[in-house]
């Protein structure tokens, strides 16, 4: 088997002794390295117990690949010693910004597509996997404005990453599917588009209607179950590529771990479901 | 344009800096006009409150969560994060109050902040093997007043000369009320994560001495004296005890007989 991870779920700190106790098959757990970063203490303990159980995957959320800066050298440098400590099997981050001029704005920014703009992610993510000593996979983000000046479309974007840097890509189709509804495109046409023999791994989703706007702007919130028309993509793009680690995000409103694991399950039967994977 | 003037841009208006009123150029008012923008603008606000909040808990049960929240919103357009570890943001959060007009009806919340604070490093701290009792009953009486004796990474100790602050916030801590009967005097703090989990206990104004000169290098002898001269009363062998038995002290790094 050349990858044994099946779906995985995001760790919460109010699951991890049920989490030590799973035995799914295929199952890993991804976190954001930031929650991580501390110079010992309790945290970095339960993250190496789980490891020791099972694969982990580290989602970065503030390295600040696209600000027009280097990434942090000091952060960089905690990451890779995380990196180093826990031995994850997959490592992401965001092709956004959120640190920016000593400043750091928890949230994954959006930028113009510029050839600028290429240029410099490109050498940030050249400049972290150096770092890491490995690939990471960068994700296609979620959009709520409409941006004039892009030089490039995003599927063609993120394949020039990838030919450039070596990274991954890490394919969140709730995103495609929130990004293409704000936008008014549509979500098949950026699957068609995307660069899938690059996916390293797959984001699920909730999502809400915006309060004050309702159905005109969805929101990323990832407080809720994957959407039906989410799955919908899913199976597509899963018949088409075979089996990517795949994961439940869920950040709000968590549920109690049997509900994840239930939703995780679906996941699951969609990646081994020998009759779905295209013919060789 | 150049990807650094739209990030100069964007970050004007999501976290303005305090005195800043340049009026945004156009491209940025066509972004700012978009009902999207207001994702980004609640998101980037809603990260840091929510992070002030979670980091200081005892503050938060003292005043609740409309009062923390716009005090939060206040201190984060002054001090925002400076990077992507929002567990440990607010270390300034504890002087912020303390000059804040509206907590001047609240003058010991300062002294609750900071022992927030304390938790907060106590819990992210480097681990350390903690001094054992055993280890120093073997060192010689002479070897003993010259061992420069050092605080464990994890230890914080905190006096506070003008409120109960420990008893205000390790009761707010473990969910019990307000208390008007509380005694109103000086208190010190000392927090310790023994194993896993911060543990914390009162500990006298000689123990945060002692611990102060401790951890400026002072022999053990000095640092004895100095907690001496803060309270002549002090029951030394007592706050030793206390000492290493909250886990407040690191073993050396190398045997020193």
């Amino acid at each position: 088997m050349p990858h044994p991870l099946t779906a995985g779920l995001g760790l919460k700190p109010q699951h991890y002794d049920a989490a030590l106790r799973c035995t799914a098959s295929g199952l890993w757990w991804e976190v954001h390295p930031e929650n991580y970063l501390a110079d010992g203490g309790p945290r970095l303990a339960w993250l190496e117990a789980i490891r020791a159980r099972h694969p982990v995957s580290l989602h970065g959320v503030s390295l600040s690949l696209a600000a027009d800066a280097p990434p942090d050298a000091a952060h960089l440098q905690r990451l890779a010693q995380l990196v180093q400590r826990i031995e994850p099997a997959l490592v992401s981050e965001h092709p956004a910004w959120s640190a920016w001029r000593g400043r750091y704005h928890p949230d994954l920014l959006p930028f113009p597509r510029t050839h600028e703009a290429l240029a410099r992610i490109a050498s940030n993510i050249a400049r972290t996997q150096d770092l890491l000593q490995r690939p990471i996979a960068i994700e296609n983000p979620t959009h709520y404005l409409q941006i004039d000046g892009h030089d490039w479309s995003e599927t063609d974007f993120l394949a020039e990453l990838v030919r450039r840097t070596g990274c991954g890509l890490l394919l969140d189709v709730n995103n495609v599917y929130l990004s293409a509804h704000n936008l008014g495109t549509r979500a098949s046409d950026y699957l068609d588009a995307f660069p899938v023999q690059a996916i390293t791994e797959i984001h699920l989703a909730g999502h809400h209607a915006d309060p004050r706007l309702g159905d005109a702007l969805l929101i990323d919130s990832h407080d809720a179950p994957v959407a039906e028309p989410v799955w919908a993509l899913y199976e597509r793009l899963i018949a088409r590529t075979g089996p990517r680690p795949t994961l439940i995000e869920r950040d709000d409103a968590i549920p109690p771990l049997p509900e994840l694991l239930a939703e995780r399950e679906r996941a699951h039967s969609v990646l081994t479901n020998k009759e779905a994977l295209p013919c060789a | 344009m150049r990807l650094s003037d739209f990030q100069d841009g964007l970050a004007s208006a999501l976290l303005p800096a305090p005195g800043a009123s340049t009026p945004p150029p156009a491209w940025l008012d066509a972004l700012l006009a978009q009902p999207g923008f207001a994702v980004y603008r609640n998101t980037v606000a809603k990260g840091c409150i929510d992070a002030l909040q979670a980091n200081y808990p005892a503050v938060h049960a003292l005043v609740g969560t409309d009062w923390l929240r716009a005090a939060a919103h206040a201190f984060v357009h002054q001090h925002p994060p400076s990077d992507g570890r929002l567990m440990d943001y607010g270390a300034g959060f504890a002087a912020f109050l303390e000059g804040s007009g509206p907590a001047a009806s609240m003058p010991y919340l300062g002294a609750v902040a900071r022992l927030d604070r304390c938790w907060t490093e106590a819990h992210l701290a480097a681990d350390a093997p903690t001094l054992q009792a055993a280890w120093l009953a073997q060192q010689a009486p002479e070897a003993l007043a010259l061992l420069r004796l050092q605080p464990h990474p994890a230890a914080r100790w905190q006096w506070c000369a003008e409120h109960p602050a420990y008893q205000l916030w390790q009761r707010q801590r473990a969910g019990v009320s307000w208390d008007d009967q509380l005694p109103w005097q000086g208190e010190g703090a000392l927090l310790t994560r023994p194993q896993d989990a911060v543990q914390w206990s009162p500990l006298p104004r000689a123990g945060c001495a002692l611990l102060d000169a401790c951890a400026a290098g002072a022999t053990f002898e000095d640092a004895a004296a100095q907690a001496l001269q803060t309270d002549p009363g002090a029951d030394l062998p007592a706050l030793v005890a206390l000492l290493l038995h909250t886990g407040a002290l690191r073993a050396p790094e190398t045997p020193l007989n």
